[in-house]
């Protein structure tokens, strides 16, 4: 047991922070106003931050998941939005090319995706089709060297921004999950229409779309993996998914509990003596102590995916347990900071508002209790 | 980072548990009901090298670490924890004060043969009006020649009556208040040494819990541990390291008690199909494992900082903290799982969530943890 990161993780952690710090703090209103942050995209692509552990034959930096883990938390204890436009590009939407693709899709895609000039999305979730992926509606005819796709998808994160989106749809409506194939589209094909973006309680900036395909036409060489395969790609970087949004509720569990302690020092020292008590003493303890462990269950998680060890349950645990802190936190972060909390004029109402996604996608909690329970 | 356990460690897991399935186990309930303390146990203990789990050879321990020491602890407390706190008062609370502080003679003399398990240790610091308040303690010390006269009783001592030494803490000088604290080495066969009433408890039961009493007790000056007026000191730092073989009791507690409440669920059939298909079931169970988990990674890490000579203080508090409360919630949960059997002395659950609770008070109540805690956070 070592529990110790390496200079180099260290080293990379710190230059992100202070990324975050420098790059992102000060466009945090404007992205709260509803702006998709494409300069920080843009200026994340020039750090390198794109494709972390993408491999550098590929374009990417070629660092360990961990890294790229510690990144995510990084980033979105500043803003969770710049977090998750990074996990999503990244963990769903270069990863599955990197497992699956053939050698010209790689060769394609994988350099624009890692280096920042391609923005990558996942499309999977349908109104009727959430958890249950299998139930998927979308349909995929091939027709000589294309497919026919047609279907919409909604919450898609990245959605109108994004370059290259990873489609499912069925090839075999009989089959079930089995009969699930996926696609790389590029936002322009012909018959891909974005349609409206979700208003919603949190990740403001980032833009969660509905798409629809009305006879869209894409490339058989587009097929990623087999046909029928579909399930398999959608599952395979699940662990991974899963694994950056813990990071996202880490970070921003980890931000509430910062400001909670500063403000709490703060208010002491300019001697508002009815903050010095126990019950907000204790309070940070609780926070804090749930943060650790947080942090030991994330960072477990990351150890055994990133050695290619089985980590379905650690992943489910890390997610289901870092969400929900996260929750806990910024809630009790609120309290601490008591009348001021509610105010815009403090981060904390934001990073509650941004915590509540992470109980819900890349798997609901009930789905990660699933997966806890059935390998007890 | 590496968070898999070394071969070492493992083994050490798997030489604990076979212990605690064979020989513990069997007995748990029986012990539990007739609040009885087996010595045999501790032998055998000793046998095994786990009654000097972190101490060098040369003081007659196996030469491991505090990692290895919270795997036992944890591994017995999964079947027994009283047996759990037994060996970890013995080696935190008596053994670890005398490793660090000792002289060497001091070592020979005392940390070796409880490191080899022929004999007991225990702690004398909680006295009635004087619990998280180290600094109100009424029992004295004073100089006498060669030695120390020490007078006063101690209360809700770990293997008091077993134990054959006992690290002893008394106030020499009162106005210097907790710098006026002394730490002493004292054996059971010193004159003037008694133990008093022994508590019934509502867990931990085959754990003696005592008084122990000092009626003008004679303690030779070479049984000072430190200087004097090292006491407090002493007293603290030793429960800052103690307070995690704490932690690890309470993941064997909550880990047995989870155990069992998984094997039930998926046997007991209800409705034609096992229990554990029901939602209301499994999702309390994925929240147990979840918790578990997490109170397991904090308690290695706090073991982990100590094996590397890092700091550890804060680590320590939140290990105990989170796993102690963790313990409790889950061995309520695990009573609920078993439904009306779980209230019965038939299954080891009660026997576990009655257990649990000691382990939000002893070593510094979790209020005392999260002064700890959160002392750390607004001063640093």
């Amino acid at each position: 047991m070592k529990l110790h990161f390496t200079e180099e993780q260290e080293m990379f952690r710190k230059a992100v922070h202070d990324f975050a710090k420098e790059e992102i703090e000060p466009y945090l209103d404007r992205m709260e106003q509803g702006e998709f942050p494409r300069l920080i995209v843009d200026k994340m692509a020039k750090k390198g931050l794109m494709g972390i552990p993408i491999p550098e034959e590929y374009g990417g930096r070629g660092l360990d998941f961990i890294s790229y883990i510690l990144a995510i938390q990084e980033l979105s204890k500043v803003s969770a939005t710049i977090g998750v436009i990074l996990s999503v590009h990244t963990s769903v939407g270069t990863n599955p090319i990197l497992h699956f693709g053939t050698p010209q899709q790689k060769h394609k895609y994988i350099p624009k995706l890692a280096k920042g000039e391609y923005l990558g999305a996942f499309c999977l979730t349908e109104p009727g089709s959430g958890s249950d992926a299998a139930s998927l509606r979308t349909r995929a005819v091939k027709r000589g060297d294309h497919y026919i796709i047609n279907g919409s998808k909604i919450f898609i994160t990245n959605g109108g921004e994004a370059n290259t989106y990873i489609v499912f749809a069925s090839t075999n409506p009989e089959a079930g999950r089995k009969g699930i194939s996926a696609f790389i589209v590029e936002r322009e094909t012909p018959g891909f229409h974005i349609g409206k973006d979700e208003r919603k309680m949190g990740l403001h900036g980032s833009r969660t779309v509905q798409l629809t395909f009305e006879d869209m036409k894409v490339s058989a060489e587009n097929l990623l993996g087999k046909e029928g395969e579909g399930f398999k790609v959608a599952i395979t970087n699940l662990n991974a998914g899963r694994i950056g949004i813990a990071a996202q509720a880490l970070g921003i569990a980890e931000a509430a509990l910062e400001k909670a302690v500063s403000y709490v020092k703060e208010q002491r020292s300019t001697g508002e003596s009815s903050i010095s008590e126990q019950g907000v003493d204790f309070r940070l303890a609780d926070m804090a102590t749930n943060v650790e462990a947080a942090k030991l269950l994330v960072y477990r998680a990351a150890f055994l995916h990133s050695r290619g060890l089985p980590c379905e349950k650690e992943a489910s645990m890390a997610k289901l347990f870092a969400s929900n802190i996260a929750m806990e936190v910024t809630t009790e972060a609120i309290q601490v900071f008591g009348r001021d909390g509610y105010s815009k004029d403090h981060p904390v109402e934001r990073y509650f508002r941004d915590a509540k996604i992470t109980q819900i996608y890349e798997g609901t909690n009930e789905i990660q209790r699933i997966v806890i329970s059935k390998r007890l | 980072m590496n968070f898999q356990l070394s071969e070492e460690h493992e083994m050490i897991r798997k030489t604990v548990r076979d212990f605690a399935q064979k020989e513990v186990e069997p007995t748990a309930s029986e012990r539990d009901e007739e609040e009885r303390f087996d010595r045999t146990l501790f032998e055998k203990m000793a046998e095994l090298g786990l009654t000097g789990i972190p101490w060098p050879e040369e003081y007659g321990g196996i030469g491991s670490d505090y990692l290895a020491y919270c795997i036992a602890i944890e591994e017995l407390s999964r079947v027994d924890a009283s047996i759990g706190v037994t060996l970890s008062a013995h080696t935190s609370l008596a053994g670890w004060p005398i490793y660090k502080f000792g002289s060497e003679e001091q070592k020979q003399k005392y940390l070796r043969p409880m490191a080899e398990g022929r004999k007991i240790g225990a702690y004398g610091l909680t006295e009635p009006g004087s619990g998280s308040d180290a600094s109100a303690m009424k029992t004295t010390a004073r100089r006498d020649g060669d030695d120390y006269i020490l007078n006063g009783s101690k209360i809700f001592i770990t293997n008091g009556g077993e134990a054959d030494i006992y690290v002893v803490f008394a106030m020499m000088e009162p106005e210097k208040k907790h710098r006026g604290i002394s730490a002493f080495i004292v054996e059971s066969g010193f004159e003037g040494f008694s133990v008093g009433k022994k508590e019934k408890k509502l867990g931990i039961r085959s754990s003696p819990t005592t008084e122990i009493i000092f009626e003008d007790c004679r303690v030779p000056k070479e049984n000072l541990l430190g200087n004097e007026g090292d006491g407090f000191k002493i007293a603290m730092m030793t429960l800052d390291g103690g307070r995690n073989g704490i932690a690890a009791q309470a993941v064997g507690i909550a880990q047995g008690a989870l155990d069992a409440a998984i094997a039930y669920a998926k046997e007991r059939h209800q409705f034609g199909k096992p229990i554990i298909a029901n939602q209301g079931i499994s999702f309390k169970l994925a929240d147990m494992a979840t918790g578990v988990e997490a109170a397991r990674l904090l308690t290695y890490q706090a073991a982990w900082l100590e094996s590397q000579g890092l700091p550890y203080g804060k680590a320590s508090a939140m290990s105990k903290l989170f796993a102690g409360d963790t313990a409790m919630k889950v061995t309520i949960e695990a009573v609920q799982v078993f439904g009306g059997y779980g209230f019965t002395k038939d299954y080891p659950v009660e026997r576990f969530m009655r257990d649990a609770k000691i382990t939000q008070i002893y070593e510094g109540t979790q209020e005392i943890q999260k002064l700890v805690i959160s002392r750390m956070l607004t001063k640093e």
